[in-house]
């Protein structure tokens, strides 16, 4: 324990060597850049960038690359807020309150909340991977299939249940989700189903495109209907905006101490940052004491998914660093890198390459501290967006969400399903279909189904196995919980009165 | 969500029909999933359950899902509720068709020559701005896209006969 | 038409449609005018893009090519939508794609219109080595002791681990099957990195690991290499776990499983394009293969080095699809319309 105090404050002076600081500052620039470039991304920013790194030493590279990652984090808060349109799975349930508060005017506060939200996800992450890497790596070895499923069905149990719209349109809406998921090539059978010969169908319905025509060309059209305006232009253009949020933030520390929770396992178990995000934003709605004014720009409602998603973004690099297997898209690029820098990603790294392995945890700390001073300090800027008339901005829009759409596939037939699902988008809303099920079961619809099916292959078709060993009965019994919660909760409130002191509403 | 039904002057499709069409048009999407599901066997092989398995359940629970909400809709007696207003979904249509048009274009004159012109089209017909502005932002955004993505990043977006006689 | 007249069909038609020749004259070499684009058929992070990503690596960083390189997924389909690409490409020659076994299989699985004499051949790099992987904490040392577990077991009590369905890992799974006149209960995961942790974790008995995949679980004592698919051990005399080097593995052959698989890791370009062209890829590649870099990527991952271009690789590839065809016929894996 001593030794690895010691090895990290080697790694900080390693980190605070200038040239390795510079790196760390581009590195972030770069991200941020490239998270709000729709269509690049981590994964795929980093995965371009790979090439530069080759010359440089392995850590002055990775504490580059984590940087870029760190960025294209941050990044992708900015354009989720201010257009709705989300570059990365995570990102998604931010909108949900962010993109409301930016209509409302409070974009300087969407943004602020979530930049520190990530920070702080982050950095909750990074101390536990600091104090428990060893302890952590054993625990994700405890996932098979069916624990990977049970995590998939807790993340949409503690999302679906309590929603303001119609039961028979969430349910509509989540399941045409998880039919488009499925179409495209099946994993366990390796057959095509529901391309009815399609070449540009051979991809499915990828998220992203999903996302960006739903959310993005949706509300696009939504504005155009009511009038040629952004309704948020009066942000506030100071760096008041900050610290007066700051101010408020605090007073959510058991929100974000639980999202941080919840990130954390979320990340080591393989399940990633994406259901992370969803459960996160779905407990704080059920627990909240203003939940019912979620989706309507509660500050709270981007705290939780943005802490929770960092958390598990950041504890995900764990499993990629000890046991070789990346918990993220981003981390499977970065892990390319280790291997063409000579080193192997595996249980003995720790031990063999301590510069590497800790100069990577100090750069991020530094890292993220460094990210958000440059982000908070841009928050005006990038909240005087807004300020743009629509006619200019809207087609810059529409030609960003374009090339996100083509670059998910390199495909242009993506680009005309994203209006599609642009249309899709905006019939839905006008006619009360929620949309955020829809995105959440193609996101992890096809996962789900693939541990689904692996649990039962291995089984021999048995559904014991989903209650087999103590810690997948355990998930299964909080995903029942999480789903009935609403009935618990009104039978305890039956039984024992209320359950506390509702907060007076600001 | 907000509906500005109350607000919105003047007639349109009724409310009521457009959630009927909604939820037809999902389930022609679902009966075409049933029909996909199909094709690839639903029943359980020796590897599990076939690849249309879960698709063919899905699809069956959006249809009576569709059916239940239309139902609902019917037994609802119409209030007369306007889904918008012809003027609202001409303004719609007014951004759904040159986007549509873009989309398709794409592939055939390269995104960046598109955007230019989708750009110029919004600035010049919603905006009213004059000329220069117009072209100077719908020329330069598209060559700061270019370097950035195609330069920077190495990202080839698609290219178009322009690109081409430009030596790209 | 019958498999021999076949080959040879293939092998003329390839010759004919001018793919390569090292003798092709490199005098007044053809040269890239802009980017050179690298089409990965698979995701990020896979065996084919850490190579593809390699290559471009080392071109970038010792100047080998006046332009520069681009990766680009394309992944749907099972790669399918890369080799569509590519093949769509007709003439393009500033467009490569990087292979893996699904240039056999998945045509051969999803039935979609794509051969590989649709493509130009342009050269192998490499080809990857398979290893029958088990829990360092099972009993089994050899093979033999597994595959003798495996026989005296009712059918379907073992499970293997492999990387996606109707690919490499499963024709190897049901050659396996075929060797001991036992089922197994295959299980496909995303990625090969996936499977070994599985395999760690003890949710599936054995995997056919590429070595790369699973040397770091080796060396950390978690894992097991029973015996290599070649028909050769791997020429690597480095020690890695304690005592033992790539090359104490023993062959599967030896352990009297009678089965071989190498995967290729090669490329190819878009059909029609020049012999300048192509002379300038391979060209490129033995400059590639040349560098310290490429070298270490080779020995980390125990690769075989063949490397192979012209007629030579044609045949090789024609051998390969034969292969794959018998292999994937009589494990049923052929898309139903074929």
């Amino acid at each position: 324990m001593l030794e690895d105090i010691g090895n990290l404050f080697h790694g900080f002076a390693v980190v605070a060597q200038p040239y390795n600081l510079v790196l760390m500052v581009v590195g972030i620039v770069l991200g941020v850049i490239v998270g709000v470039l729709p269509g690049l991304g981590g994964a795929n920013g980093i995965a371009i960038l790979l090439p530069l790194t080759f010359s440089m030493s392995p850590t002055s590279a990775i504490i580059m690359l984590s940087c870029i990652y760190w960025g294209a984090l941050f990044g992708g808060a900015i354009t989720s807020i201010l257009f709705n349109i989300p570059g990365e799975p995570w990102s998604v349930a931010t909108t949900f309150d962010g993109y409301p508060m930016a209509q409302k005017g409070k974009a300087g506060e969407a943004l602020t909340a979530a930049f520190t939200s990530s920070f702080v996800g982050a950095l909750f992450a990074v101390i536990v991977i600091t104090l428990v890497a060893p302890l952590v790596a054993s625990f994700a070895l405890e996932f098979g299939p069916p624990e990977i499923f049970s995590v998939y069905f807790l993340a949409f149990c503690s999302f679906v249940g309590l929603s303001k719209e119609p039961p028979f349109k969430t349910i509509a809406s989540m399941m045409l989700g998880f039919g488009l998921g499925a179409v495209g090539l099946d994993q366990m059978t390796g057959q095509l189903r529901l391309t009815f010969g399609f070449e540009s169908l051979l991809n499915g319905f990828d998220f992203l495109i999903a996302v960006i025509g739903l959310f993005g060309i949706g509300e696009i059209l939504l504005t155009m209907e009511e009038g040629l305006s952004f309704r948020g232009k009066t942000a506030k253009l100071n760096m008041k905006v900050v610290l007066n949020t700051w101010a408020e933030l605090p007073r959510y520390w058991m929100l974000s101490l639980r999202s941080c929770l919840i990130g954390c396992w979320m990340g080591i178990s393989p399940a990633g940052a994406t259901p992370a995000s969803f459960m996160s934003y779905g407990i704080a709605k059920r627990i909240s004491k203003r939940g019912r004014f979620f989706g309507t720009g509660e500050i709270e409602g981007v705290v939780a998914p943005e802490t929770a998603a960092h958390a598990a973004g950041t504890s995900a690099l764990l499993p990629m660093i000890s046991l070789g297997v990346p918990g993220s898209p981003t981390a499977a690029v970065l892990l390319g890198g280790l291997l063409i820098w000579g080193l192997q990603p595996g249980p003995l790294l720790f031990t063999e390459q301590k510069d590497f392995v800790w100069g990577l945890i100090a750069s991020m700390y530094m890292g993220n501290i460094v990210g958000l001073i440059i982000v908070l300090t841009c928050v005006p800027m990038f909240a005087a967006i807004l300020r743009i008339p629509f006619s200019v901005i809207a087609p810059v829009i529409l030609v960003f969400c374009a090339i996100g759409a083509y670059t998910v596939h390199n495909n242009t037939f993506d680009v005309v399903m994203m209006v599609v699902f642009g249309i899709a988008g905006y019939l839905m809303k006008k006619t009360n279909y929620p949309l955020a099920p829809m995105v959440l079961a193609i996101v992890l619809g096809d996962k789900a189904e693939e541990s689904f099916r692996q649990s039962l292959l291995g089984s021999q078709g048995s559904f014991s196995v989903f209650w087999s060993t103590g810690l997948v009965s355990a998930i299964m019994t909080l995903g029942l919980i999480a789903l009935f919660w609403p009935i618990i909760q009104n039978t305890w409130v039956k039984i024992f009165g209320s359950a506390g002191e509702p907060r007076p509403a600001e | 969500m907000t509906h500005n039904v109350e607000e919105a002057a003047g007639s349109g499709p009724s409310h009521r029909g457009m959630e009927i069409g909604v939820a037809v048009l999902m389930a022609v999407i679902a009966i075409i999933g049933v029909i996909g599901s199909l094709q690839v066997g639903i029943g359980w092989a020796a590897e599990g359950p076939r690849a249309g398995f879960f698709p063919f359940y899905i699809s069956v629970i959006v249809l009576i899902s569709c059916a239940v909400n239309i139902v609902t809709t019917l037994r609802h007696a119409d209030d007369g509720a306007t889904f918008a207003t012809w003027g609202q979904l001409a303004k719609v249509m007014q951004v759904l068709v040159p986007t549509s048009i873009y989309a398709v274009v794409v592939p055939y004159i390269g995104i960046y020559v598109a955007s230019a012109l989708l750009i110029a089209l919004f600035m010049r017909w919603f905006g009213r701005y004059n000329w220069l502005i117009v072209a100077a932002v719908a020329v330069g955004l598209p060559i700061v896209t270019f370097v950035t993505f195609e330069i920077w990043f190495l990202v080839p977006l698609p290219k178009g006969p322009l690109e081409a006689a430009l030596g790209f | 038409m019958s498999v021999a007249n076949k080959v040879l069909t293939i092998g003329t038609a390839a010759i004919a449609s001018g793919a390569i020749a090292l003798s092709a004259a490199p005098a007044k070499a053809w040269e890239p005018s802009h980017p050179i684009e690298i089409i990965v058929p698979a995701g990020t992070g896979g065996g084919a893009d850490q190579m593809a990503r390699a290559v471009q690596g080392i071109i970038t960083k010792h100047n080998l090519s006046k332009q520069s390189v681009v990766v680009i997924n394309k992944s749907g389909g099972a790669g399918g939508e890369g080799f569509l690409d590519v093949k769509n490409s007709k003439g393009n020659d500033h467009k490569l794609i990087i292979t893996l076994s699904n240039l056999f299989t998945t045509p051969m699985a999803t039935g979609i219109p794509f051969n590989w004499k649709d493509l130009t051949p342009v050269a192998m790099m490499a080809l990857d080595e398979f290893i029958l992987w088990v829990n360092a904490g099972k009993p089994y040392k050899t093979a033999k002791d597994y595959v003798d577990d495996i026989k005296s077991k009712p059918d379907n009590t073992f499970k293997m681990g492999g990387t996606g369905s109707k690919q490499e890992d499963q024709i190897i799974t049901v050659a396996l099957e075929k060797a001991t006149g036992k089922k197994m209960t295959y299980i496909p995961y995303k990625g090969g990195g996936a499977v070994a942790v599985q395999l760690v974790g003890n949710h599936i008995d054995s995997s056919v690991n590429n070595p790369i995949e699973a040397v770091a679980h080796w060396r950390a004592g978690k894992l097991r290499p029973l015996c290599v698919f070649d028909d050769k051990k791997l020429d690597y005399h480095d020690k890695i776990a304690g005592d033992l080097a790539w090359d104490s593995i023993p062959t599967c052959k030896s352990a009297g499983l009678n089965v071989e698989y190498l995967m290729l890791r090669g490329f190819f370009a878009p059909p029609g394009i020049s012999n300048d062209a192509v002379a300038y890829y391979v060209d490129l590649m033995k400059k590639v293969r040349e560098t310290p870099e490429w070298k270490k990527l080779m020995s980390d991952g125990a690769f075989n080095q063949s490397f192979m271009t012209g007629d030579e690789y044609v045949k090789w590839v024609a051998a390969a699809e034969k292969t794959h065809e018998e292999l994937m016929r009589s494990a049923g894996f052929l898309a139903k319309t074929n």
